[in-house]
């Protein structure tokens, strides 16, 4: 055994300590740094969405690209006369968007919540167990295998179907990829309207069954009113999936900008042209690419609308029933 | 007993069959819903199960010194490279020496791929020994063949509205008949590159730039995603900042993934001029967009955790950190994990990001590495979709039978994991 003196006892603890507090500090400024990738992704997708919009905007006037009715980047192609020949207006892209949205959600919508209500409300808990994972697995297939489907089945089957009644259907039309685009969207209404109906208290249906109506009415008149802000975050979400969503209308959607509300007609989607104007070799500061930024900015903003709306009924609801 | 039916009033009975019908409505969106995906899944398998296999010609081929290796050298370069068409043409002139007409005869050839040439000059590559020889070998025939030996070419149809002949199907009936052509498993589609010829077109080359890139989207978007979940549960406390990740995440999780393949586009290939087309962009901007789902997925678990094994470890005498990372990650691992892989299976559906930042080219090569040029497995089926050769209709199938497969193998593992590891406190 060595006669040195031992060093004070409080001192090795002092030391120790310091030494934890800095590997504390160290590991909590790594996490913190993790953290912030976050806000940097969010940041990183404002500011180059921004700044090729910008340089977009120097090019082609803004007003010109929001409230501009025609869009044929095509003919803007000489480098002298971007801006004067090319056609930037992104309202036949919008109107494409939102044709196709409203038609994926007139599918998605009734059966979305027809199930969500079977599923909370009626379901046995063994029933609901298997049909709610697989009413999920529509939303975990990917988009391709859709658009796919989309391209190759149902357009046919529609046109197949609209000819013999009479009607021109394109075979690009917004129904065949609004239809598929509305299955696609049943579990994303399905599965937060469910988590609504689930959370409105029992009190209040047992006031209703004991008051004599019957449990379609309570669903209807006590149940469904309680979950409406749920039900209609909900709806919000499927809608920014639907504006969002790429491969379905890449593949299945039509590439002409038309100006149509008309289902049974090709029109073109804001992601659609994203992607074609993207795809391929261009140069990198022409008027066509940097329109494609443009219109994700918009995109983003628009998703980013509806998103931060949904957020907020959701929160808010969470308040009132908490 | 009494029997309500009879002493109910018409106005009850008409509300409790509004209420029966209230509940079949249910039944039948959820009917709706799930045939839909039944007929999407029988649709593709049953246009799909075609590609699985392949059509081949039965030769006799003569390795003719002469027009493969004059010199003599059997320098494996040059053997790979050898004119093996002659050999081809040959031993189908032997199977059908009446036809004799030029024209006659180059519509003969197109019985066989055009990539059977490359298939012979690997084949001699690899047996040497072939050459100055003869011997029987089964060569891929063309697609329109292989079509038409699937039953998917209606011959009744007017010849000139289809693209094997009237001429061609007695030589295949010939050939038939001889028990010289038949239909073996496609091993091609497994281990070949993208090609233009949909019977020499395989997934190989997708599947590795899929493997590649979901290898960059874990090495990045785990550690990033686990130890933010443990920052944000574990460490912080409510501030601006907090705050304000958190609300960065929940955006994140519904922006529109196109968005992040544009990201990638102007900072990853724009900014810092990483390499186009590759694994390791792709990878990254998958990362990206699954961090929000393992971070949700992450703090969930965590949050599982009961408070009692923190109070424990601490009143032991643990530190923050040796609590959190030896005793509570642990425990939250397998939750943590299966979220993980439910955020890569997601990532290996994806699409447009990679479209946007160039993993859209036909590449013949098979990616070797995270900075090869590469596609991946969703994208190859974009491509092939899109082409017009009516061959490709099945191997699109196929291709996304395979990724369904991988799909579904990926979500029966975090679901193992969940029931094998998880504790219930």
């Amino acid at each position: 055994m060595s006669t040195l003196p031992k060093p004070p006892l409080d001192l090795t603890l002092r030391h120790a300590r310091a030494r934890t507090q800095i590997i504390e500090f160290l590991i909590q400024l790594v996490l913190i740094l993790c953290s912030l990738v976050a806000i940097l992704t969010t940041l990183g997708i404002v500011l180059s969405l921004a700044f090729e919009a910008f340089r977009f905007f120097e090019k082609i006037p803004i007003g010109d690209f929001i409230f501009g009715l025609e869009w044929s980047p095509q003919t803007a192609i000489r480098a002298d006369q971007v801006g004067s020949s090319g056609a930037f207006g992104v309202i036949p892209l919008l109107t494409g968007t939102l044709l196709i949205s409203f038609i994926a959600m007139a599918v998605a919508t009734p059966l979305g919540l027809l199930s969500a209500v079977y599923l909370a409300e009626y379901a046995r808990p063994k029933t609901r167990a298997v049909i709610k994972p697989l009413l999920e697995l529509l939303a975990g297939i990917p988009t391709v295998v859709y658009g796919f489907f989309a391209a190759l089945v149902v357009a046919p089957i529609l046109r197949g179907t609209g000819a013999s009644v009479g009607f021109e259907i394109s075979s690009e039309s917004a129904l065949a990829a609004g239809l598929v685009m509305g299955i696609m969207l049943v579990p994303f209404v399905s599965s937060l309207s469910d988590d609504a109906i689930n959370a409105v208290p029992q009190a209040l249906r047992d006031a209703s069954l004991g008051m004599g109506a019957t449990h379609a009415e309570t669903v209807q008149k006590v149940v469904l009113p309680a979950a409406t802000p749920g039900i209609v975050s909900s709806l919000l979400l499927a809608m920014s999936r639907a504006i969002g969503e790429t491969m379905i209308v890449v593949m299945a959607a039509g590439l002409a900008a038309k100006l149509s509300l008309n289902p049974l007609d090709a029109v073109t989607t804001m992601t659609v042209q994203i992607v074609t104007l993207l795809t391929g070799d261009q140069e990198f500061d022409s008027a066509k690419t940097l329109a494609a930024f443009a219109i994700a900015l918009f995109l983003f903003i628009l998703t980013l609308g509806l998103n931060i709306i949904a957020l907020k009924i959701v929160d808010s609801y969470r308040k009132k029933y908490a | 007993m009494p029997d309500y039916q009879l002493t109910t009033s018409p106005s009850l009975r008409k509300r409790h069959a509004k209420e029966a019908r209230f509940k079949w409505y249910g039944r039948i969106a959820i009917g709706l819903s799930l045939g839909f995906l039944v007929f999407m899944f029988l649709a593709i398998i049953l246009r799909g199960a075609g590609a699985f296999s392949q059509t081949k010609i039965y030769l006799d081929v003569q390795f003719d010194e002469q027009i493969i290796d004059p010199t003599g050298a059997r320098n494996p370069q040059d053997l790979a490279r050898a004119n093996t068409k002659p050999l081809l043409t040959q031993s189908l002139s032997i199977i059908f020496p009446d036809v004799t007409q030029r024209k006659d005869k180059q519509r003969l050839y197109k019985l066989i791929s055009s990539g059977a040439v490359y298939e012979l000059a690997d084949q001699i590559q690899g047996h040497p020994e072939w050459i100055g020889t003869s011997r029987h070998i089964w060569v891929t025939a063309s697609a329109d063949v292989d079509l038409y030996m699937k039953g998917k070419i209606d011959t009744s149809l007017d010849e000139n509205l289809r693209k094997l002949k009237d001429r061609d199907v007695v030589w295949v009936d010939t050939l038939k008949a001889e028990g010289k052509i038949k239909k073996t498993f496609n091993t091609a589609f497994f281990t070949n590159g993208d090609s233009r010829e949909p019977e020499m077109a395989g997934i190989l080359g997708a599947t590795l730039g899929t493997f590649f890139s979901l290898l960059v989207c874990f090495a990045i978007a785990f550690p990033l995603g686990i130890l933010t979940a443990v920052y944000l549960e574990e460490y912080a406390k409510k501030s601006w900042l907090t705050n304000l990740i958190e609300i960065n995440i929940n955006n994140l999780a519904a922006v529109p993934s196109i968005v992040f393949g544009l990201l990638g586009l102007s900072i990853f290939l724009g900014v810092f001029h990483l390499p186009r087309s590759t694994p390791l962009v792709g990878g990254m901007v998958l990362a990206l967009m699954t961090l929000p789902t393992i971070i949700i997925a992450a703090r969930a678990s965590l949050r599982s955790v009961p408070n009692t094994i923190r109070d424990a470890a601490l009143g032991l005498g643990a530190s923050k950190t040796q609590t959190t990372f030896h005793h509570v990650v642990p425990l939250a691992a397998p939750g943590m994990l299966t979220g993980t892989i439910l955020g890569m299976a997601q990532a290996l559906g994806e699409t447009a990001p990679l479209l946007m930042i160039g993993m859209v080219a036909f590449i013949v090569d098979i990616p070797g590495s995270v900075t090869d040029v590469a596609t991946s497995l969703p994208v190859q089926i974009f491509l092939w979709a899109d082409s017009p050769e009516k061959g490709f209709v099945e191997r699109t199938s196929a291709a996304i039978i395979v990724l369904l497969v991988f799909l579904v193998l990926m979500n029966l593992l975090a679901v193992f994991l969940r029931k094998k590891l998880e504790r219930r406190w």
